[in-house]
């Protein structure tokens, strides 16, 4: 059993490491265009130097 | 421009009779409006290429910092340089081959909304980590961990909990205090109850290394109420983001005359006394009397009569009618707040008082549900102290799990739920629901009244038998009208067109503003306008009159029905609801319009408080009613109205007024809209006895001791499960 001192804790570390991201991509407002963003994506105008 | 301001620019100028100085100053200050950032809507963005193509377009404009789409809310947000006007930009996207609209940014400030959204989605998002980990320990437990490793378990849950309660719990907490502070017991009482009691007694059980914990049963019910409220914000915020958008596209301005000088502006720097000039097809921006000009107005929007007004030096006008043939110069009497057209909207705001008196499917059954949770909890608790001989931590145990199988994980989805699901549909169909009861009330609507012009009509009139008129009229009427942009003539010459006729050579074609069209038929002066001018007896409907040679020709006009109205009204009148139209336009086209779509109840030349009325008398009658309206001698009736629907080109006191809005020109919806909503009620009251189900089953056994951890989340997720799936089901 003395693997779960190691299991337990690297567990919660991956999901809180989630949850950072997640709080992150909030806050940096990536959930302002969703749809906007999924398009984008497929663009060729920025492919060769990154946008100004 | 306050007079204070005026008068202390006044006496630091050398000169204090240089009166231009002042007025260049207005010149520049009304000017100045509406630099710096541009908002405009792009109806019909759905791409990359979109995007591509709006952002390369504007950003090739000088004086165009940057522009970003947005291509969920199918804007676009543009950073510029004073000087660039949207109209130029809207010119720009016309040019790359896209529709634009200017939207008025002050009116879109979703920036409060979009906090709280956020907000939520963050504490839903920890709400989510903190199930989902104490879920994996809870399932090492409930699978046989013993002793040490039990206990373990249960104080690396607790840590993960508790702080994920107090965080996340947060808006159910101040919910529910506010409610007790006024002596109520809302939903929420009993949600933060559960969540406290439950909390506190597993870290008892934890300290005591008892067997059973509800951390998780406390973490997932914060969870699924979460999501109940996410839901419900989301919905509400696009209805409201929606609704802004309507209203901002009107971006209110006036062409005001400062010293002889043409100056666009916006309404609210406006004051009365400004002198203002309205261009023939716009709409007055003020209240005021006319100066100089001879024209028609359609007041259609303020009263429903369908016929224009002749209009002249020294009449009064009133904002929101339309100049339909020449120019008129204004000197305003009231503009903005002081409008006759805003404190309409005022006696709106009254009736919407009343509205929010409605209580819900979900209020009822809260106040149902609430006090009835509280005294099972509570006897349970006291049976079980009687029971045990005064065993507090089994008695405790017992009434705490009683609160969490009962709480109404479940019920805080059945309304959201089905709603999201009702709301997406009629969007997709071209209805906003902008009240958050508008479909429940929509559901027990049993008669519809409907305004008839701008609503069951498009306002755009339609020459009447047109091919039964001589040949020789038709011809020369083609002619003159073709001449006018009045809508009475372009329809003639249309509807010419349409039957193949060919225009007579008339020349010397000159338009009279206010009168009509005049010119010369084979030397002979013909006209082709108001009765009057024409020396002809006027009709009993909307018509225009043609004189040549002594003898007058009348053609007579029917308003245009909307696309699909016949249909709604047939659907409306098979579903086995009453229909009626009350309109307050003259008594032949409202006839004539009833026969057509096969509605007998009808009554013409209605007064604007005779319609609310009327609605008031329906209601007292038991009646529930929808009204169907766009204009201004609507607002108060649809206000009235058990719900009301108002199409997109409705006036905006009306659109205010209204808790639904037809986006589209199709009126078809409306008979979908009844039956979703019907659908959607029926859904709502599945989902309350599939939550109250489950509670009839689990309720026994946690008043029996017999309910453990695990029953407790098997209850609760498959409950809020069953209920969504059952809200998705909607057609």
């Amino acid at each position: 059993m003395d693997i779960l001192a190691i299991l337990i804790p690297v567990s919660l570390l991956l999901g809180a490491a989630g949850l950072v991201a997640f709080v992150w991509a909030l806050k940096s407002s990536q959930f302002e265009d969703p749809k906007g963003d999924g398009e984008r994506i497929l663009t060729k105008d920025w492919d060769d130097r990154p946008k100004p | 421009m306050s007079l204070a301001e005026e008068f202390g620019r006044g006496s630091l100028s050398a000169c204090p009779a240089c009166a231009a100085a002042p007025s260049a100053e207005r010149i520049a200050a009304l000017r100045a409006e509406g630099d710096g950032r541009i908002m405009l809507s792009l109806p019909l963005a759905h791409c990359a290429v979109c995007i591509s193509t709006v952002e390369d377009a504007l950003s090739a404009v000088p004086g165009v910092r940057s522009a970003r789409v947005n291509l969920t809310l199918k804007r676009v947000s543009i950073a510029v340089a004073p000087g660039v006007t949207p109209a130029q930009l809207v010119a720009v996207l016309a040019a790359a081959g896209q529709e634009a609209h200017e939207l008025d940014p002050g009116l879109l400030s979703a920036t409060e909304t979009d906090r709280q959204g956020r907000d939520l989605l963050m504490r839903l998002g920890v709400a989510f980590f903190a199930m989902m980990n104490v879920m994996l320990l809870s399932v090492a437990v409930w699978s046989g961990a013993e002793a040490a490793t039990r206990d373990l378990f249960h104080w690396i849950s607790a840590a993960i909990a508790l702080p994920t309660v107090v965080f996340v719990g947060q808006p159910f907490f101040r919910s529910a205090w506010a409610a007790l502070r006024v002596g109520r017991l809302g939903m929420d009482v009993p949600i933060s109850l559960a969540l406290i009691l439950a909390s506190t007694i597993s870290v008892y059980e934890t300290w005591m290394s008892g067997h059973h914990a509800y951390f998780d049963a406390a973490v997932m019910l914060a969870f699924f109420l979460l999501l109940g409220r996410y839901l419900d914000h989301r919905t509400r915020a696009i209805a409201r983001s929606a609704a802004e958008e309507l209203a901002a596209l009107e971006v209110p301005r006036a062409v005001v005359l400062v010293d002889g000088a043409e100056v666009e502006t916006a309404i609210s720097l406006v004051v009365a006394g400004d002198i203002v000039l309205v261009r023939p097809g716009a709409r007055m921006p003020v209240d005021g009397l006319v100066l100089t000009g001879t024209s028609e107005v359609d007041r259609s929007l303020l009263t429903g009569e369908s016929l224009p007004m002749q209009a002249g030096p020294g009449m009064a006008v009133s904002a929101g009618e339309v100049n339909l043939t020449g120019p008129l110069t204004l000197r305003v009497t009231a503009a903005g707040k002081d409008s006759s057209l805003h404190r309409m909207a005022d006696l709106v705001a009254v009736a919407e008082g009343a509205k929010t008196r409605y209580s819900s499917l979900a209020d009822r059954a809260a106040r149902l549900y609430s006090p009835l949770v509280h005294i099972l909890s509570f006897s349970a608790f006291g049976y079980w102290m009687w029971a045990t001989g005064g065993d507090l931590r089994y008695a405790i145990n017992i009434s705490a799990a009683v609160l969490i199988i009962t709480c109404p994980c479940a019920l805080g989805l059945a309304v959201p739920a089905v709603i999201t699901s009702a709301s997406g549909k009629l969007f997709r169909k071209g209805l906003l629901i902008k009240h958050g009861t508008a479909l429940e009330r929509l559901a027990e609507v049993d008669t519809v009244v409907f305004d008839k012009t701008g609503t069951l009509t498009l306002g755009l009139p339609e020459p009447v038998a047109l091919a039964d008129h001589p040949a020789e009229a038709l011809a020369l009427a083609a002619a003159l009208a073709a001449g006018s942009s009045h809508p009475l003539a372009l329809a003639l010459a249309d509807g010419a067109r349409a039957l193949g006729a060919e225009a007579a050579l008339v020349s010397d074609i000159r338009e009279v503003p206010g009168h009509g069209i005049e010119g010369l038929w084979q030397g002979n002066p013909v006209r082709l306008g108001r009765a009057d001018w024409c020396g002809a007896t006027p009709l009993a409907q909307t018509a225009t009159y043609l004189a040549v040679g002594g003898k007058t020709h009348a053609f007579a006009f029917t308003d245009r029905p909307r696309p699909g109205a016949a249909k709604a009204v047939a659907d409306l009148q098979s579903a086995g609801l009453q229909v009626e139209l009350l309109s307050g336009d003259a008594e032949a086209p409202v006839r004539n319009l009833a026969q057509r779509l096969g509605i007998t109840s009808w009554r013409a030349g209605v007064l604007p408080m005779e319609k609310s009325a009327r609605v008031a008398e329906l209601l007292a009658q038991g009646h529930r009613v929808l009204m169907v309206g766009d204009g201004l001698n609507d607002t108060a009736a649809l206000a009235a109205a058990h719900v009301s629907i108002s199409p997109a080109t409705a006036l905006d006191a009306a659109r205010m007024a209204s808790d639904i809005v037809l986006l589209g020109q199709d009126m078809a919806p409306i008979a979908d809209a009844l039956r979703i909503a019907r659908q959607s009620t029926r859904r709502m009251v599945e989902n309350f006895v599939l939550s109250g189900g489950y509670n009839v089953v689990a309720v026994p056994l946690a008043l029996a001791g017999l309910a453990t951890p695990l029953a407790a989340a098997l209850a609760m997720s498959l409950s809020s499960i069953s209920v969504s799936i059952n809200a998705m089901r909607l057609k």
